[in-house]
């Protein structure tokens, strides 16, 4: 790849339809990523939609952590803000800064991996692992069942946990390009990794945006 | 390439919306809706998910081809998520 620095490959009529095939290549894998997630949203939504589901999934929503949720939700919205402006950076030829907004860009994602990770020993405490730490007695009350409610813990961590292993690789993808920004491997003329990148960084916000609603809003905090 | 260079000010008032939702959507979610919730909280979501794939991610001024694979993937996600949930849903119907 290195050396196809600011180069065109023979292939392409010229840098621009070049930088134009490598993002459509980046957005054709993130339809096919939208699939993966989709499939996990869509099976959350089979069983939600059933009557003797719902009234659990908004009880154990309510029980999640609603402050580091929406803390990580502000964390992950600014580390998209220093993506999209090392984006421009890197358009403009910017190398210093370039680098800081990468580095920073990965600083934000793995401080969102660290709430996580708070967050889920705080899940293990508070018995919201079925399987680990769980008691069924808990939850028997009205219509809440102690099966519909590890149904909607597992796809609470199974949707979090995908996410998170996206993210960890962003983080990894973004120390990469910082080490190659730092090296100036990227110019005004090709910078595509950056923008490719940028764009999968956006996408795994998108899917947390989606995930917050979904995981942490259903229920009525604070009225059970 | 020949893409707009877009003004940091862009970025930051997408930033500021985007915050501004998050805010919106957690404050709501503390009332007492019923069953509005999850409608309330995917409506923000969309929003907030058009922000970020019309400006951070230049849908609004880059490649119409990446409308084409995005408009692919979301219609293939429909297939996915209308005849699965045709199946789910209509399943109780069988015993009434």
């Amino acid at each position: 790849m290195s050396a196809n620095t600011g180069a065109l490959w023979e292939h392409y009529e010229n840098l621009e339809q070049q930088h134009e095939a490598n993002v459509l290549g980046m957005w054709v894998f993130l339809a096919t990523e939208l699939l993966i997630f989709g499939a996990l949203f869509t099976g959350y939504a089979a069983y939600r939609a059933q009557g003797d589901y719902s009234a659990s999934f908004e009880h154990a929503s309510s029980k999640l952590n609603l402050g580091i949720g929406a803390v990580n939700t502000v964390v992950l919205l600014t580390s998209s803000l220093t993506m999209a402006l090392a984006v421009r950076a890197a358009r403009l030829g910017r190398r210093r800064a370039l680098v800081v907004l990468l580095l920073l860009t990965a600083l934000f994602g793995t401080v969102f991996m660290g709430f996580k990770a708070v967050e889920y020993y705080e899940d293990y405490e508070k018995k919201l692992v079925p399987g680990l730490a769980f008691d069924p007695e808990e939850w028997r009350h009205g219509p809440v069942k102690p099966g519909p409610v590890q149904l909607f813990l597992m796809f609470y961590y199974v949707m979090t946990g995908l996410h998170a292993v996206h993210l960890t690789l962003g983080i990894a993808i973004m120390l990469t390009l910082a080490v190659m920004a730092g090296r100036g491997s990227f110019s005004p003329r090709w910078y595509a990794p950056v923008d490719i990148w940028g764009l999968y960084w956006h996408f795994v916000d998108v899917v947390w945006i989606f995930l917050l609603p979904l995981l942490y809003l259903i229920g009525t905090h604070g009225k059970f | 390439m020949a893409e707009r260079v877009s003004s940091p000010t862009t970025y930051y008032a997408v930033f500021g919306a985007l915050i501004a939702l998050t805010a919106l959507t957690v404050g709501v979610s503390l009332l007492n809706l019923g069953p509005w919730h999850t409608a309330v909280g995917l409506a923000i979501a969309t929003t907030k998910a058009l922000l970020v794939a019309l400006f951070f991610m230049h849908l609004l001024h880059g490649s119409r081809l990446a409308w084409v694979a995005l408009a692919v993937g979301v219609f293939w996600l429909g297939i996915l998520m209308v005849l699965t949930l045709a199946d789910y849903l209509t399943r109780p119907w069988l015993y009434n």
